[in-house]
This record gives C-alpha cells, sequence and structure tokens, in this order.
C-alpha cells in the first residue's frame, strides 16, 4: 500500500472519528439505536511498511493506526463521558442541599431540626431503596408497566459501557449511553432521590418523621421506579412517544403527585386556614437560608438538565444549560411580576418559587426547544406557580413551601411544553416538531397521555400507601406536639436552643373548644410535662 | 394609669391582641420571653446528654390603661389567653407615675 493511500485512509478514519467523539447520546429515552462505537482499523494498515516513504525526509513519518490506538481513543470517549455523567449527578446530590435550605426557610424556626432531618435521610433512603430495588425496576427489562429481570441490587447481567447493539444484558432501556452501569446507577439515583425529596417540603410542620421516613422508602423502592419504567425504561409511554428529557414528569410530578396525596391526607396546618375560611400566613423563619437553597438548586439543576445527556456531548450540554438558565431567568421575572400585580408587592418567598418553577418547566423540554422557546416556557411557568399557590390555599391544600404548585404544576406544563415547542432539529430522532413548529398535536397527545397515567398511578398509589401508614402507627403529630414544634416532639432537639424564635401565628384560631378536644387526646405524660 | 403586663403562651398572642383591640385598646408592647412558673419544664436528650428545658418560650404583653379600665383589661386577657392547662400564664398590675406622648408631648390619660 502507499503512501497516499495510507493517508487517505487515515483521514478517512479521523473523520469517521470526529463525528463519532462529537455527536454523541441522545436522551434519557430510548432514541434511535446508537451505533457501536468499537471501530477497527483496516486490516491492510498495521504494521506495513510504508514502503515508498523517502529516506531523506524525517518528516515523511507514516500513521500507524492501529487497533490499540483506536481502542485508546474510543475509551477517551468512554472516559469523558463517564466524567461528565459522574459530575453532574453530583451536582444533582448536592440539590438534596437547596431542597433542605428552602424548606427550614419558609417553615418556622420550631420545626427546623425536623425538616432537615428529612431531607437529610430521604436520600440515605432512596440510596438504599434505590440499590435494593428502585434500578432494576425501573430499567430492567420486563413488560411496558414494569421491569422482571435484574431487580435486585442492580445485579442483572450487563456489559455497559458496551451501546446499542453490542449492549448484552438485562437494562436494554438504559444501552443508549456509553458509560459503565455503575456510572449510569449513581446517576439515576440522584434523581431518584430528588423525587422523594419533594414531598417533605408539602407534608412539613406536621408529619412525624418515622412516617415519612417509611413513605420515601415505598416511593423511590416502587412508585418512582415503576412511573421511570413506562417513560425511560422502555414502558408503554415511551412507546406511546412521550419524551421527557430530565425529567419533568419523571421526578417533579410524580414528587408533586405524591406530595399532593400527602397533603391532602394529612389535612392543614393548625391555624392555616380560620374558620371562616380566611387564609392565615405562617412565614417562614429565614428568608436567607430559603434564598440560599434556591440558589444552590439552580446550581444544581446545571448537572440534572445537561447531564440527561448522560456523555461528553459538546454540542447539547452548552445549549441545555443555557437553556435552563433561560427558563429560570425568564421564570424568575415573570414570577415577580405577577406578585407584584397581584399581590401589591413582590413577594420573596413567590420570586423563589418563580425561579424553580421555571427550571422544573424547562426539565422535560431542555434539550428538544430552542433558547427562544425556553424564554417563553419559563416566562409561563413563572406565571402558573403564583397563581397555583394561590389556587391551593383557596382549595384548602396546605403546602408550606409551595412544593406542589413548583413540582406538579410546572412539571405537568414542562411535560406539555415539549408537545408544543419542540424542534427535530435540536436532537435528532426523537420527538420531532412539537405543535407549534409544525409537527402536528401527535406529541403532545403523547405527552398528554403519559402525564394523565402518571398522575392517575401516583396519586393513588401515594394515597393508598400514605393511608396504610396512617392506619397503622399514623402520620401526623399530636396537636400539642404542632403547636409547640416537632423538633422536641419527634427529635429532642432544638435548632437555635439559645434564643428560639417563638412563632405567635397559627393555633389562636383553633378556639376553646377545639383546644379543649385536643386536650382530651393528649397523653398523660404530654400533661404532667408541661410543655406548651 | 395602670401597667397591665401579661405573659402568655406564644401562639395565644394574635387571640389576646384582637380581644382587646376589639375592646378599644389601641397600643400594646411585646417581647419574647422566657420563663417558668410551677409548670417546670422537661429534659431532653443530646447526643446522649440530659438536659433540662426549663425556660420555656412565652410572649409579654404590655397595656397602659386607665385606672377604670383595668379590670376589664385583665379579665379581657383572660379570658382570650386562658387554654385551661397548665403555662397559661400570669397578669401583672402595676400602677404608673406619668406617661408621655413623644410626638405631641401629652401627658397622662391624654397620651393613652
Amino acid at each position: 500500500m502507499n503512501y497516499a493511500k495510507q493517508l487517505f485512509v487515515f483521514a478517512a478514519l479521523a473523520v469517521t472519528l470526529g463525528y463519532f467523539l462529537l455527536s454523541g447520546s441522545y436522551a434519557q429515552e430510548a432514541a434511535a439505536p446508537a451505533e457501536a462505537t468499537k471501530l477497527e482499523a483496516p486490516a491492510a494498515a498495521p504494521g506495513a511498511p510504508p514502503a515508498e516513504a523517502k529516506k531523506d525526509d524525517p518528516a515523511a513519518k507514516p500513521a500507524q493506526f492501529t487497533q490499540g490506538l483506536v481502542e485508546q481513543i474510543g475509551g477517551a470517549k468512554v472516559a469523558m463521558d463517564t466524567m461528565w455523567t459522574l459530575i453532574a449527578g453530583m451536582l444533582v446530590f448536592f440539590m438534596n442541599l437547596g431542597f433542605a435550605s428552602v424548606e427550614s426557610g419558609l417553615c418556622r424556626a420550631k420545626n427546623t431540626v425536623t425538616i432537615l432531618a428529612k431531607n437529610f435521610v430521604v436520600f440515605a433512603a432512596a440510596s438504599i431503596a434505590f440499590l435494593v430495588l428502585g434500578w432494576g425496576l425501573m430499567f430492567g427489562d420486563g413488560n411496558p408497566f414494569f421491569a422482571t429481570q435484574g431487580l435486585w441490587f442492580v445485579g442483572g447481567a450487563d456489559n455497559s459501557p458496551a451501546m446499542g447493539d453490542a449492549y448484552k444484558g438485562v437494562y436494554s432501556s438504559i444501552n443508549w449511553t456509553g458509560v459503565p452501569l455503575w456510572t449510569k446507577f449513581f446517576f439515576q439515583l440522584v434523581f431518584a432521590g430528588t423525587a422523594a425529596t419533594i414531598v417533605s417540603g408539602a407534608v412539613a410542620e406536621r408529619i412525624k418523621f418515622g412516617s415519612f421516613y417509611i413513605f420515601s422508602f415505598l416511593m423511590v423502592g416502587i412508585i418512582y421506579p415503576v412511573v421511570g419504567h413506562w417513560i425511560w425504561g422502555g414502558g408503554w409511554a415511551a412507546k406511546l412517544g412521550m419524551f421527557d428529557f430530565a425529567g419533568s414528569t419523571v421526578v417533579h410530578s410524580v414528587g408533586g403527585w405524591a406530595a399532593l396525596a400527602g397533603a391532602i391526607a394529612l389535612g392543614p396546618r393548625i391555624g392555616k386556614y380560620s374558620k371562616d375560611g380566611k387564609v392565615q400566613p405562617l412565614p417562614g423563619h429565614s428568608m436567607a437560608l430559603a434564598t440560599l437553597g434556591v440558589f444552590v438548586l439552580w446550581f444544581g439543576w446545571f448537572g440534572f438538565n445537561p447531564g440527561s445527556t448522560m456523555a461528553a456531548d459538546a454540542g447539547a450540554i452548552g445549549r441545555i444549560a443555557v437553556a435552563t438558565n433561560t427558563a429560570a431567568a425568564a421564570a424568575t421575572i415573570a414570577a415577580s411580576v405577577t406578585a407584584w400585580l397581584l399581590l401589591g408587592k413582590p413577594d420573596l418567598s413567590m420570586i423563589l418559587n418563580g425561579g424553580l418553577a421555571g427550571l422544573v418547566a424547562i426539565t422535560a423540554p431542555c434539550a428538544f426547544v430552542s433558547i427562544q422557546s425556553s424564554l417563553i416556557i419559563g416566562l409561563i411557568a413563572g406565571f402558573l406557580v403564583v397563581v397555583s399557590v394561590l389556587f391551593f390555599d383557596k382549595i384548602k391544600v396546605d403546602d408550606p413551601v409551595g412544593a406542589i404548585s413548583v413540582h406538579l404544576v410546572c412539571g405537568v406544563f414542562g411535560t406539555l411544553a415539549v408537545g408544543l415547542f419542540a424542534q427535530a432539529e435540536f436532537t435528532p430522532n426523537t420527538t420531532g416538531n412539537g405543535l407549534f413548529f409544525g409537527g402536528g398535536a401527535g406529541l403532545l397527545m403523547a405527552q398528554l397521555a403519559g402525564i394523565v397515567g402518571v398522575g392517575i398511578f401516583v396519586f393513588i398509589v401515594s394515597t393508598i400507601f400514605w393511608q396504610i401508614i396512617k392506619a397503622t402507627i399514623g402520620i401526623r403529630v399530636s396537636a400539642e406536639e404542632e403547636i409547640e414544634g416537632l423538633d422536641i416532639g419527634e427529635h429532642g432537639n432544638t435548632a437555635y436552643p439559645d434564643f428560639v424564635s417563638v412563632a405567635t401565628r397559627g393555633s389562636s384560631v383553633m378556639g376553646s373548644s377545639a383546644m379543649a378536644e385536643a386536650a382530651g387526646a393528649v397523653h398523660a405524660r404530654e400533661l404532667s410535662k408541661g410543655t406548651v | 394609669m395602670k401597667m397591665v403586663e401579661a405573659i402568655v403562651k406564644p401562639f395565644k398572642l394574635e387571640e389576646v391582641k384582637e380581644a382587646l383591640t376589639k375592646a378599644g385598646i389601641q397600643g400594646m408592647t411585646v417581647e419574647e420571653v422566657k420563663g417558668f412558673g410551677r409548670q417546670k419544664g422537661h429534659t431532653e436528650l443530646y447526643r446522649g446528654a440530659e438536659y433540662s428545658v426549663d425556660f420555656l418560650p412565652k410572649v409579654k404583653i404590655q397595656i397602659l390603661v386607665s385606672d377604670e379600665s383595668a379590670a376589664k383589661v385583665v379579665q379581657i386577657i383572660t379570658d382570650s389567653a386562658k387554654t385551661g392547662k397548665i403555662g397559661d400564664g400570669k397578669i401583672f398590675v402595676t400602677p404608673v407615675e406619668e406617661v408621655i406622648r413623644i410626638r405631641t408631648g401629652e401627658k397622662g390619660e391624654d397620651a393613652i
């Protein structure tokens, strides 16, 4: 083989390799089957001495295109993909701090310990539940509703990072990403943890710690993985053509439905709704903590969305990060304006919820829409969340931190937004065009089907679980404990032992007869304790 | 003129305030305090070490009233702050020598 021919072969291979390095993988759903990245150098090239190398030209060194070199380059791709996916996953893990801070900041000081505790243990519970069963139930091969293979302890056969046709194992639904198995697991785990921690906000200030602990295991062991299987695990929703890039439905609305079920099962906090139906404010004790939390969540979302490529896809991850940021920013502004107009002043807690609303809403569409679309999506979400908070109070569903409005309402909207704003050019062979870009209503219908199916399943199963826990160990603390604050009652700790900030709001609307009833229900020990 | 000081349970503050303003009282001062009477606190554990939670959070309301209104105000506070359970609090009535409104310089009952 002469030198020119070798050069041509090298150039052709370089171009091919460049394509594989730069194109990356698409979305968290089963996209078009990814081609195996295993390349083979042509048989003639390796080791063949350059017959016509000019003896007196030291620069004319021919390329040695060996199998080893190919594998090195391929391995570098896997390494980059793995690094990115893991780092993004760590950002999402960090969001648990964001949730802990937002929730405790927006609740009263006397409940700080219990809220922090809930947010801390929920990730621990999620980690174990997802390891033991969640991963398997979600990504294992099985039927359209749940997995039946590789269920326990991520133990199924698997030859990741092999992709597509080269993949041999029982987690086929996630074989589109070329990272090793534990990297996939870690990344998916932090998402499961996010769904579980959403619930803690809506049930805050009156839920028993143990009940929440138990529900978290059920949430991440059963509810979340089943839904995840439908949409990301190759189940019926995926087959219908529903797309949810990073989880507006899978994570956020699942958390939102479970949170709604919990808030309804628990009932409102004492003093939240007066007898004549007026809504009483129970202001949070630290807007600083709340704001810190939202900043941390916004930061973590840069792992949540761009990380969902599960590949160091240079073309996509920057664009997705900007789409994420644009939606958050637009939603913040929209929420500020909406609060200003509807309530007279720009309520910081509403503005914070606004930022989060934009982030939740862009989570499903972020890989499929233009930056301009993400701006519009954010604007709508920011408006939606403010009116939603007011709505849930109107129907007497007490949500101390707006979790249902942020995650459920905007999660549903974000999922629908895929059907409206998707453009085929951004992530080829996935969504096609949405309604606003000439794709018709097909995608929108698939999104709607998924939303409805998920909503019915999660709300009903969550309600069943809450009711079972309620009937066995109870889910709500006593009125005495709720008034005193859950920190002492549930944990024996105070968050601010030196100068306890007392809550003077709430409870006063109970009236003496209700107090007598509550007193009657009190354990003798509580009475002699006289802690109130 | 009398100073009526009431130490009540924190969550009762709103109710007491509502009752007083409804009866025509136009001002009051509120402080966060901690205290105990015969109620005492209870013991808790922190990292295995026992500690007593003796001082319980309360709220102190101070209202300046005319001599004639003192008894009525005491009754209003008692009715609205009572829960019937231990730790409801106490009311102290003390005589006041002088009161001045800073903005106008009014003194005595005009300044209430």
